[in-house]
C-alpha cells in the first residue's frame, strides 16, 4: 500500500530455521507476504551506532527510507490510548497555533497493515448486516480509490480467496454494486462519499457506512442535506 | 485423626478472611473446607473472562456480591489485540441477572460491554452499588445515563481510560434528585461537556462523596464551584487547569483547595498554565498521590509543586521533569513508593528533554521505600541498573521502557543483559518485569535462572534465538503472565517447554517466528489450554504448517474453546462454520 523499502528481514540476525521458513512464506504472495512475516530490526530505527545496525551487512535498503520513528511502529512505544491520544492532540494544537502547515507530513502511524490507533485519522466502518466493526485511517490514504480499495479488501476480500486472487473489486464508488458508501460528517449528517474533494473529506469525516443500494436511495447527492440522526446499533 | 471444626467455626473463621489467594488455599483443604469457603465468598475475582464459565462462578459462590472480571490480555492497551477479538461481558451479566440478583458490585478491565448490558445490569440488580470500568469499549453515554437513573442506591461510578461513543452530556442528569449515596464518581475519560449546574447539585446533595475526577470539558470556573460544594473529597481530578490568568480567579481557586483539608490524591491537570499551579500550593502538604502525567509544563513549575509534596507516596509525570526535577523528588519526597514517568513526545526523532538513565539512579539511591518503576527513557546503562538494584533490593515492579528498540548502553555499547542480571540478582521480592533496549539470550538467561517471584514478564523487541525463550520457561518458576513481541524465536523452545504453559494464567506473542504448525502440535499437547491463533491477515488454514503465525495467545481455561471467535482467531476447535455467536456480543 505505501512504498516501503522492500528490504529482506535482517536475515543475519536470525536462526538458521527461520530462513528456510520465510523462504517458504516468500513463495506464497511475493511482498505482501513478505511485509507480512517481517520482525522489525535494529536497521529500521535509526540509532546511533547500535549494534546490530553496524552488523548488517544487507546493504539493500540503502537509498530507501526506513520508517524515522518509533511511533510508526504499531504499540510502541507502549503507552495507553488515551495518553497517546493526548500527546498526539497536544502536538497537533502546538502546530495550530505555531501556524505551522503539515499538510503532507500526516503522520502516518501504522507500518503494518493491521495497526489501529484510535483519533489519529482512524475512523470506524460498519456495514450493514456485520456485526463487527472495523477502523480504517483515513490519512493512509491519498484517494477515494485507495479507500475504497482498502474497504472491500477489508470486508469482502477475504473470504475464501487465497493471496495471490482478489475476489472482484465491488467498486463501492461508482454505484455498480449492492452497496454504497457513505459517511458521517461533523455536523452528523450522512452523505455519499465521492462528492466532495478527498482533502475536505478527510478533515470532516466522522465515521463510514458501508449501505445496501436500496437503503442509501434518500441519501443527499452534493449539496443537499439531509438531516438524520443514526444511531448505531452495531457493538463496538 | 481430631474432630472436624464445625462449619459455623469455620464460617467465622473464614469471615476474617478477605484475599482470594488465601481463601483459594483454604478452599484446596478438603472438601468440606471448600464447600463452607465457596459459600462465603463474597468477592470473586476472574483474572481472565475466558477461563472459566459464567455458569461455573455463578453456581460455586451463591453468596458472590462482587465480581471482578478481565478480558483482554494486557497487550491490548497497545493496540495489539484487533477488534472484535473479544472479551464481552453480556454472557457474564445474562447469567449473574438470573442467578446472583444480589449482586453489588461489577468490575470489568479491558472488556466489551454494550448499552444493552448496562440497561441489564440497571433492571436486573437491585441492590446494585457500584460499576468500575477500566479500558473497557463497546458502549455510549446512554448505556452511562441508564445506570444513572436506575440504581438508587449507586455509590461508585467509575470510568477510566475507556472508549465511549460519547452522544453528549446529557447522561449525567439521569441521576434522580432522590441519590445521595453517591460516594465516587469518576468521568476523565469521556469527552462531552456535561451541565455544570447539574454537576453542581449532584455533588451537593452527596456527603458520601469521597472521590470526584473531571473530564476535560469542565472548566476551572466549574471545579472551584465544585470544590466549594465537596471540601470533603479525599481524591480528585480536575477538568481542564487553564484559563487566561485572572487574579480574581486564582485567589477563589485558592481559597477553595484550602479549603480542601482531606484531599490525598489529585489528578487530571490537562492544559495546566503555569500561573494557576500555586494555587495548589495549599493541599500539597497533604498529598499521598499525585498525578501530573498529563501536565504539560516544564521542570521549574512541576518542581514549584513537588518540592512541597513531603508525604506522596505515589508519583506521575511525563519526562518533563527532567533528571534536575527528579533530584528534588529524591530530596523531598522521601516517603515514596511508586514512580512512573511517561514520555512526553511519542516520536523519538522529537524527544528532546533532559531525562535519563540518572534521574532513575537519583530517586532510587535517596527513597527507601521506593518498590515500583515505571520509567520511560531515551537511553539507559549497565552502570545504572545495577546502581538502582544495589540500592533498591525491595523493588517489587520494574518496568524499564528504553523507547529505542534495541538501543544498547549508551556509553559502553554493550548489551543490557548485566544491568537486568543485577536487577533480577539483586530484587529478590520482584513481583513484575518489564525489559527493553538491546538484549541477547544471556540476559534471560539471567532472568530465568534468578527471577523466581516474577508472575508478569514483558519482552518486545529483544533475544537472539529460541534460546531465549527456552532460558524462560525452563526458570521463571513462579511466572504466571508472559507477553513478547518482536523477537526472533521459533518453535523449538516453546514445544519442549509445553507443559510450563499448563502452570501459566497466559502466553502471549506477536511478531515472533512461531509457525502455525507448532500452534497444531501444542493444542494437541495441552487439552487444557486454549491456543489462540489470531491472524487477521490470512486464515491460518490458508498457508503452509512452516508459515509464522501474526500473534498466538494461549491460556488456561476450564472452559473449554470459546464460542465467541471472530473469523480471525482460529483454536483447533474451529468449525469454520461458527462466526461470532451474537448472543455472547449483545
Amino acid at each position: 500500500m505505501r512504498g516501503e523499502s522492500e528490504e529482506e528481514v535482517g536475515k543475519s540476525n536470525l536462526p538458521v530455521e527461520s530462513e528456510l521458513e520465510l523462504g517458504l512464506g516468500l513463495s506464497l504472495g511475493g511482498s505482501a507476504w513478505r511485509e507480512r512475516g517481517r520482525i522489525l530490526t535494529a536497521k529500521d530505527f535509526p540509532c546511533v551506532g547500535s549494534k546490530r545496525a553496524a552488523d548488517s551487512s544487507s546493504s539493500s535498503h540503502q537509498g530507501a527510507s526506513p520508517p524515522r520513528s518509533s511511533s510508526q511502529v504499531v504499540g510502541w512505544p507502549p503507552i495507553g490510548l488515551h495518553r497517546m491520544n493526548s500527546l498526539v492532540n497536544k502536538a497537533a494544537r502546538a502546530e495550530e497555533e505555531e501556524g505551522k502547515k503539515k499538510v503532507d507530513e500526516l503522520k502516518d502511524v501504522t507500518m503494518k497493515v493491521n495497526g489501529k490507533v484510535e483519533g489519529l485519522g482512524f475512523v470506524k466502518v460498519n456495514m450493514d448486516g456485520d456485526g463487527i466493526g472495523r477502523k480504517v485511517d483515513i490519512r493512509a490514504h491519498s484517494s477515494y480509490e485507495n479507500l475504497a480499495q482498502t474497504l472491500e479488501e477489508m470486508f469482502f476480500g477475504m473470504k475464501g480467496t487465497t493471496s495471490m486472487e482478489k475476489a472482484k473489486p465491488l467498486r463501492l464508488l461508482d454505484g455498480s454494486s449492492d452497496f454504497v458508501l457513505t459517511y458521517e460528517d461533523k455536523e452528523g449528517d450522512w452523505m455519499l462519499v465521492g462528492d466532495v474533494p478527498w482533502r475536505m473529506f478527510i478533515t470532516s469525516v466522522k465515521r463510514l457506512r458501508i449501505m445496501g443500494t436500496a437503503e442509501a436511495n434518500g441519501l443527499a447527492p452534493r449539496h443537499q442535506k439531509q438531516k438524520e440522526r443514526q444511531r448505531n446499533n452495531n457493538p463496538v | 485423626m481430631g474432630l472436624p471444626l464445625p462449619s459455623k467455626v469455620l464460617e467465622h473463621i473464614l469471615s476474617f478472611i478477605d484475599s482470594n489467594e488465601d481463601r483459594n488455599s483454604v478452599s484446596l483443604v478438603c472438601k468440606s473446607w471448600f464447600d463452607t469457603e465457596r459459600r462465603t465468598r463474597k468477592r470473586v475475582f476472574v483474572g481472565n473472562c475466558y477461563s472459566v464459565s459464567p455458569v461455573t462462578v455463578s453456581r460455586r459462590f451463591p453468596k458472590m456480591r462482587s465480581l471482578t472480571l478481565k478480558g483482554k490480555p494486557h497487550f491490548a492497551d497497545y493496540n495489539l489485540v484487533p477488534d472484535g477479538w473479544g472479551g464481552y461481558a453480556w454472557p457474564w451479566i445474562e447469567v449473574l441477572a438470573k442467578k446472583n440478583p444480589l449482586l453489588e458490585e461489577i468490575r470489568l478491565k479491558r472488556m466489551v460491554i454494550t448499552d444493552e448490558c448496562l440497561e441489564m445490569i440497571a433492571a436486573s440488580f437491585k441492590e446494585f452499588k457500584a460499576l468500575v470500568l477500566v479500558s473497557c469499549e463497546g458502549f455510549t453515554t446512554d448505556g452511562i445515563a441508564a445506570i444513572a437513573a436506575t440504581c438508587r442506591n449507586l455509590e461508585v461510578l467509575e470510568l477510566r481510560e475507556c472508549i465511549v461513543e460519547d452522544l453528549g452530556g446529557d447522561w449525567l442528569s439521569y441521576f434522580p434528585e432522590s441519590l445521595t449515596s453517591l460516594v465516587s464518581l469518576d468521568f476523565s475519560c469521556l469527552d462531552s461537556e456535561v451541565k455544570l449546574s447539574d454537576l453542581e447539585r449532584l455533588v451537593s446533595r452527596s456527603p458520601n462523596l469521597k472521590s470526584l475526577k473531571l473530564n476535560r470539558a469542565v472548566t476551572l470556573e466549574g471545579l472551584e464551584s465544585l470544590l466549594r460544594r465537596a471540601p470533603q473529597l479525599t481524591d480528585l481530578g480536575t477538568g481542564s487547569f487553564s484559563a487566561e490568568f485572572e487574579p480574581e480567579m486564582f485567589s477563589k481557586l485558592s481559597k477553595a483547595f484550602a479549603e480542601c483539608k482531606q484531599l490525598k490524591s489529585l489528578s487530571g491537570l490537562w492544559d495546566v498554565i503555569p500561573e494557576y499551579l500555586p494555587a495548589l500550593y495549599s493541599v500539597c502538604p497533604g498529598l499521598t498521590s499525585l498525578n501530573l502525567s498529563y501536565a504539560t509544563v516544564r521542570m521549574p513549575d512541576l518542581v514549584g509543586i513537588l518540592r512541597r509534596c513531603w508525604k506522596l507516596q505515589k508519583l506521575w509525570v511525563m519526562d518533563l521533569i527532567e533528571d534536575k526535577g527528579l533530584q528534588t523528588v529524591a530530596m523531598r519526597c522521601k516517603d515514596l513508593r511508586e514512580l512512573r514517568v511517561f514520555p512526553s513526545e511519542p516520536d523519538l526523532d522529537d524527544v528532546s528533554v533532559a531525562l535519563t538513565e540518572e534521574g532513575l539512579v537519583t530517586v532510587s539511591r535517596s527513597c527507601r521505600k521506593l518498590e515500583s518503576i515505571l520509567y520511560f527513557c531515551v537511553q539507559f546503562t549497565n552502570a545504572a541498573l545495577v546502581t538502582i538494584s544495589r540500592y533498591r533490593p525491595n523493588i517489587k515492579c520494574f518496568r524499564l521502557c528504553v523507547i529505542e528498540p534495541f538501543a544498547p548502553d549508551h556509553i559502553t555499547r554493550e548489551p543490557l543483559d548485566e544491568g537486568f542480571r543485577a536487577i533480577v540478582e539483586g530484587c529478590k521480592d520482584l513481583r513484575r518485569l518489564s525489559v527493553s533496549g538491546l538484549l541477547t539470550d544471556k540476559a534471560f538467561e539471567y532472568i530465568g535462572k534468578h527471577a523466581k517471584k516474577v508472575r508478569m514478564l514483558s519482552i518486545a523487541f529483544a533475544g537472539d534465538s529460541d534460546l531465549m525463550l527456552h532460558h524462560l520457561l525452563s526458570g521463571c518458576e513462579g511466572l504466571k503472565k508472559l507477553e513478547i513481541r518482536d523477537c526472533p524465536f521459533g518453535d523449538s523452545a516453546l514445544l519442549e517447554h509445553a507443559a510450563k504453559l499448563e502452570t501459566m494464567r497466559s502466553l502471549w506473542m506477536s511478531s515472533c517466528f512461531v509457525s502455525f504448525g507448532a500452534c497444531k502440535v501444542l493444542s494437541q499437547k495441552l487439552p487444557k489450554l486454549n491456543v489462540e491463533v489470531i491472524d487477521e491477515m490470512y486464515p491460518p488454514e490458508s498457508r503452509p504448517e512452516n508459515s509464522p503465525v501474526e500473534r498466538i495467545y494461549i491460556y488456561r481455561t476450564l472452559a473449554g474453546p470459546r464460542l465467541d471467535m471472530p473469523e480471525f482467531v482460529w483454536t483447533i476447535h474451529k468449525n469454520p462454520e461458527v462466526g461470532v455467536s451474537n448472543l455472547a456480543i449483545k
